[in-house]
């Protein structure tokens, strides 16, 4: 188990190098001239040429991204080019809302599916095409738009919610709580979807399997077969959807967040894209990188512990 | 038999004929599929004629129309700028749509060409996409289309490329699986030996197969792309100079205490599309699934709409004389049917009666589609899903278990009747050791300790010729061989000393050396046990080697039955005499070449065969 | 053999597999290959059948792979006609495919589902430059040679029952009149009274045509029925090769007197007698084996 995991954690280091240099090599190779970006049409080319000079641009690409590299392996990843303020701190700060909000969600996402996909793998009829057509809206509907929806009738006509704003989950639970349940519920729904279907699916497949009567045949009854023996076996895809559905939860959460007014990763990617603020850009980009690779790691771990064929190879 | 019931049965031919329509006829028969597919007509139709149909340039600006409610002039009102709502609306319709399909566009040309390629001819290109694919997904899809954005500014063609290659694993993964197992398909092996080319087994045999499911995945990724765009655009990263939904719901947002309004008509254009995109694709791949999935082996049973009960008696064999053992089970007039989407019944079994004596090994012999499975399964009442005991009685011990309710039945099985599947492999659940499927039936049926039961378990591997218990105890299904896994299930089936076992064909999947060897062991641990069991079986080597009496079924009714000396002795049915007409075993060998082309093949005798009878 | 101007004669060599060897490279890095075949040797002459018997695993399905192309060949060769055929590039094998031919087990992955059966049996010919018209005809005159109405060439594969789809598998081999036809368990999937139907068919067209087969089964009965002389499989070895009666009436070799003496009889009194043997047998071996250990 623990070579397992040593080796998926060398495979993922490697994979975060990788995704890192081709980030930094297309940003940088693709990005103008930067001294200009920043100070504006305004300025004069020396103005320019001296901010060049004082970012480091002036240096060849190469050198300047082992550079970068090196002090990133230190935890450096450099300033902010427009706020001067340091990456890594601009980036905690708002990682643990970010944070926060995706893994509730993950959490509700993974109970609420499940228990709705098995219900409609045990009930069929009509709690079946019910969750049948929860899950087509869920899965058309973008998150963003549920997420104006809920606003709108919540927040705005009903007042039930703050509509926008955001309290520390160390500060106050209640209130992280009246914070966040609006965009977990627009963020989870089309989560909840996908995951509802694929646990409605894998439980018929695995209901129809040869063993299912067996155990039955041998004085176990539906149910303890269903919960015991049915749900683990499907839960080896439902996990993969899941971990899908964890990195898409990331990328929502960016324009949730926007929508809420939740001080997290969402406004300044934003930000930082729109500004061309390229070390900021980068610093997302590996700290995303890498929370997926951890993701994979925790999700394949999972998988391993439900299923003994994955465990040994 | 089987090869002459399909011509003489006209309807299920023209049933057939018509399943295999075309799956685009198919389609606007789903009622689903074909309002899915008016509404996306419907809104493309909108997209291209939008320079016809917008009363007026969407850019154009009115400081008089700033928030302008509904009017003739503004059918939809104005928005924050003063612009037209509706001709707006229609534009964005053209834009957001464009560029989903472009990014579809191109997933599909970069996933389904490396997936073909990877599939068929895997080695080091599959490994290449392999990693390929998971530094594209290191990511979340907007991350990286906000540091492409970053990069190439805000472009919604060059966005959306980058996004067609954010998608097309998707395509890749889908093509792949498919190609890999198309290609392990013996029709691909046969084409190959035909001396098809590998250009014509790919766009033949295996683009064939993979064409629908690619237009499903299109259609539900051409539903995220949209998603995504107009997100890209409602965080205001998108091209100012093009109008989309995103844009229209990026401004309605801003204004959305003075004009909430404004927000509905984007969001029920986004809403609709993606909607009828999902549904589009979902009725298509039900088509598929009913066009590939039901018909595959059709049960010979006769189809009926009320229970039928046949009423021919089967041909019966004088008992043994001194055969005074009591009945443990009598099955009789039993019909059981499937339940159709129709409303329909389909019979599988149409009015056995069959007994079985305490102690006795009873064989059910058929082909495949006589109802020999199907009438065990009834026994125990573990018909698949749709499937029910529409008629007769199945009387164990006294009891009618037809009648039965599902928890009184749980407390029979396992306990008085067990099961032996005929699939060793399939019929152990993967996720747990044999050993705790052994002693999860035992406490719960047996109500005994956990530790007893495992001292039991470990007896009963011994017991049924495994040669290290211990060993196979704590061993999970996939590390043990078919045999052995065999062994494990005939012991799981004698754990809880059931008086009865249904054995369903329990050495059909072996090879013949293990065959005879579970053979051995089911007659030995009868004739230890004193238990009853009804063998389901089309083998007449196994009835004549287990079986005290038999049953022969034919078209989900007994033909013949009797002691199984008396039948083998003197078969009077003529089915079961046709049976017995083509066992080869009794068979003459054909004998060496030259006798059979002296006698056969005129054109080659003459000096041939002197040369080889030398 | 009516269509094939190139025909062997009867009795003469036609295939010749001396100590071949077919090996499939490990899943996992640094393990040893899969030795599936470890040095096979076996003739077939021009029209004979030569029927290959096995269980699970005994190597006889790559034997009959190989000979198609489909295996791995790593060591020994295969000669057909006297041409080495183990080691042909792709194009080079296309080329043979009015030679060798094959039938497969599963009569229901075998045929494309989505191919009419027409389509199917004008595949090889269509490969082979057949007009339209030619085609269409032979295709009809095929469905005829293997007992099929003439209007199955429109239908679909899952029209047909397994004995009916084996029989358009057995046309599909037909099409190019080859000489030798490997028959991969072609009727292990049919039932009792199909299987005995289709062997039939099958004697029947190679007393018409001439056709070699190479019978691959785990079945000593239906072996014993079609072939002229049987080779015994086992852990990839030929341990018997011979006369079809003999082998499987008599063996020599103690794996295939197990082997024969496995298969239950259907009569009753009869399997009590050999269910005896078989005890006897096994004992004896058991014994030599002891002996032979103790020595």
């Amino acid at each position: 188990m623990l070579r397992f995991i040593l080796r998926r954690l060398l495979a993922g280091v490697i994979l975060l190098l990788v995704v890192s240099s081709v980030a930094y090599l297309l940003l940088y190779l693709g990005a103008g001239d930067i001294g200009r970006q920043i100070l504006g049409v305004t300025a004069t080319q020396e103005a320019v040429d001296a901010k060049n000079t004082a970012l480091g641009l002036d240096q060849p690409l190469i050198p300047r991204f082992l550079g970068w590299l090196g002090a990133a392996f230190t935890g450096n990843f450099g300033t902010s080019w427009f706020t001067s303020q340091p990456v890594v701190a601009a980036i905690t700060s708002r990682l643990a809302v970010t944070l926060s909000l995706v893994i509730g969600t993950t959490i509700i996402t993974a109970v609420v599916g499940t228990a709705l996909g098995v219900w409609a793998a045990r009930k069929r009829g009509a709690a079946d095409r019910l969750v049948q057509i929860v899950s087509v809206l869920g899965f058309a509907i973008p998150g963003f738009l549920i997420a104006i929806f809920l606003v709108n009738v919540f927040a705005l006509n009903l007042k039930l919610f703050k509509p926008t704003g955001f309290v520390q989950l160390s500060v106050s639970f209640p209130g992280w709580l009246s914070t966040v349940t609006l965009p977990i519920i627009a963020l989870s729904i089309g989560a909840i979807a996908s995951i509802a279907a694929q646990v409605r699916g894998s439980v018929i497949d695995t209901m129809r399997q040869d063993w299912v009567r067996t155990l039955r045949s041998r004085g176990l009854s539906e149910n303890r077969v269903l919960y015991r023996h049915v749900l683990r076996n499907a839960g080896g895809p439902a996990l993969a959807v899941l971990a899908v559905q964890f990195v898409g939860l990331l990328g929502g959460a960016i324009i949730v967040e926007q929508i809420f007014a939740i001080p997290g990763l969402g406004p300044i990617a934003t930000n930082s894209t729109a500004q061309g603020d390229i070390p900021l850009v980068m610093g997302l980009v590996v700290v995303t990188a890498a929370i997926v690779v951890v993701v994979n790691i925790v999700i394949e771990i999972l998988h391993g512990f439900l299923n003994p064929k994955a465990r040994i190879s | 038999m089987s090869e002459s019931a399909m011509t003489s049965n006209p309807p299920v031919a023209a049933e057939v004929r018509a399943a295999r329509s075309h799956l685009a006829r198919r389609m606007l028969k789903n009622p689903t599929g074909l309002a899915a597919i008016i509404v996306l007509a419907l809104i493309i139709l909108l997209a291209i004629l939008a320079d016809v149909l917008a009363p007026m340039d969407p850019s154009v600006a009115n400081i008089n129309d700033v928030l302008a409610p509904p009017s003739a002039l503004h059918p939809l009102g104005g928005d924050s700028a003063g612009r037209d709502v509706l001709s707006r609306l229609l534009f964005a319709t053209r834009f957001s749509i464009a560029g989903a399909l472009w990014a579809v566009l191109i997933a599909a040309v970069i996933g389904v060409t490396s997936g073909l390629i990877a599939g068929y001819y895997q080695k080091w290109f599959e490994t290449v996409s392999v990693w390929i694919i998971s530094v594209i997904q290191a990511l979340p899809g907007i991350v990286v289309l906000l540091a492409a954005r970053a990069v190439v500014g805000p472009s919604l063609w060059l966005i959306m490329a980058v996004f067609g290659l954010i998608l097309s694993p998707a395509f890749y993964r889908l093509t792949y699986t498919a190609v890999v197992g198309v290609r392990n398909e013996l029709f691909v092996d046969a084409a190959r030996v035909a001396g098809v080319g590998d250009v014509s087994i790919i766009g033949r045999h295996i683009l064939s197969v993979v064409r629908a499911p690619i237009i499903i995945q299109a259609a539900l990724l051409a539903g995220i792309g949209i998603a995504v765009q107009a997100g890209l655009d409602f965080l205001g990263l998108g091209d100012a100079k093009l109008v989309t939904w995103g844009q229209m719901l990026s401004d309605a947002f801003s204004r959305m205490y003075q004009a909430p309004t404004l927000l509905i008509w984007p969001s029920l254009a986004m809403a609709l599309t993606s909607v009828a995109l999902v549904l589009f694709g979902n009725a298509l791949r039900d088509e598929l699934e009913r066009a590939a999935g039901k018909p595959k082996r059709r049960r010979r049973g006769v189809a009926a709409v009320a229970p039928k009960v046949a009423t021919e008696k089967p041909v019966t064999h004088a008992e043994a004389q001194g055969d005074a053992r009591s009945t443990l089970l009598e099955v009789k007039d039993l019909v059981v049917g499937y339940d159709q989407p129709d409303g329909s019944l389909k019979q599988v079994v149409n009015g056995v009666s069959l007994m079985v004596r305490k102690g006795e090994v009873h064989g059910l012999i058929g082909e495949s589609g006589s109802g020999k499975t199907q009438t065990a399964w009834s026994i125990l009442r573990l018909l698949p899903a749709g499937g029910r005991i529409v008629a007769g009685s199945v009387v164990f011990d006294g009891k009618d278990l037809a009648g039965l309710s599902e928890r009184d039945m749980v407390k029979l099985r396992g306990r008085r009747i067990s099961y032996i599947p005929q699939e060793p492999m399939s019929n152990l659940d993967p996720s747990f050791t044999i050993g705790s499927q052994l002693v999860e039936p035992m406490v719960v049926t047996l109500g005994i300790s956990k530790a007893e039961a495992k001292q039991r378990a470990l007896d009963l591997l011994g017991r049924v010729g495994l040669p290290d218990p211990q060993k196979t105890f704590s061993s999970y299904p996939h590390e043990v061989s078919g045999g052995q896994a065999q062994r494990v299930l005939i012991a799981g089936a004698v754990s809880c000393e059931a008086d009865l076992i249904i054995a369903d064909e329990p050495t059909t999947a072996l090879d013949v050396t293990v065959q005879a060897e579970i053979l051995e062991l089911l007659r030995d641990l009868q004739n230890d046990l004193g238990v009853s069991i009804l063998i389901v079986t089309h083998n007449f080597g196994v009835v004549a080697d287990l079986c005290d009496r038999v049953s022969v079924m034919q078209n989900g009714l007994i033909v013949e039955t009797g002691p199984a000396r008396a039948i083998f002795a003197d078969p009077q049915h003529p089915y079961t005499k046709a049976l017995f007409e083509a066992i080869l075993e009794d068979g003459a060998a054909r004998g060496p070449l030259a006798h059979s082309a002296d006698r056969n093949t005129v054109t080659v005798r003459s000096t041939v065969t002197e040369k080889s009878a030398r | 053999m009516t269509e094939s101007t190139s025909a062997s004669r009867a009795g003469e060599p036609l295939l010749v597999i001396d100590d071949l060897v077919v090996e499939y490279p490990a899943k996992g890095f640094r393990k040893q290959p899969f030795r599936a075949l470890k040095g096979v040797s076996i003739d077939i002459k021009a029209g004979e059948c030569v029927g290959l018997v096995g269980e699970s695993g005994s190597g006889k399905t790559t034997l009959g792979r190989a000979v198609l192309g489909l295996a791995p060949v790593t060591g020994g060769s295969v000669r057909f006609k006297g041409q080495e055929i183990g080691h042909l590039s792709r194009k080079a094998r296309r080329a043979l495919s009015d030679e060798i031919q094959v039938v497969f087990q599963d009569p229901y992955s075998s045929l494309n589902p989505s191919l009419t059966i027409e389509q199917t049996l004008a595949e090889p010919l269509r490969v082979k430059k057949m007009s339209a018209a030619d085609s269409s005809k032979r295709v009809r005159k095929l469905l005829d040679q293997v007992g099929l109405p003439s209007d199955a060439a429109d239908r679909l594969p899952r029209e047909f029952s397994g004995g009916q789809r084996q029989r358009i598998a057995i046309a599909r081999a037909l099409a190019l009149s080859p000489e030798l036809i490997v028959c991969d368990e072609p009727v292990s999937a049919l039932d009792l009274s199909t299987q005995a139907r289709v062997l039939d068919l099958f004697k029947d067209i190679q007393e018409e045509t001439g056709v070699a087969y190479l019978f691959v089964s785990h079945d000593l009965a239906v072996v014993r029925h079609l072939s002229h002389r049987v080779a015994v499989m086992y852990h990839g070895e030929i341990v018997e090769y011979g006369d079809g009666d003999k082998v499987t009436s008599d063996p020599d070799h103690p794996y295939t007197q197990r082997l024969l003496l496995a298969a239950p009889v259907p009569d009753p009194i009869r399997q009590e007698q050999r269910r005896a043997d078989r005890r006897r047998l096994l004992e004896s071996q058991r014994e030599m084996e002891l002996q032979a250990g103790a020595v």
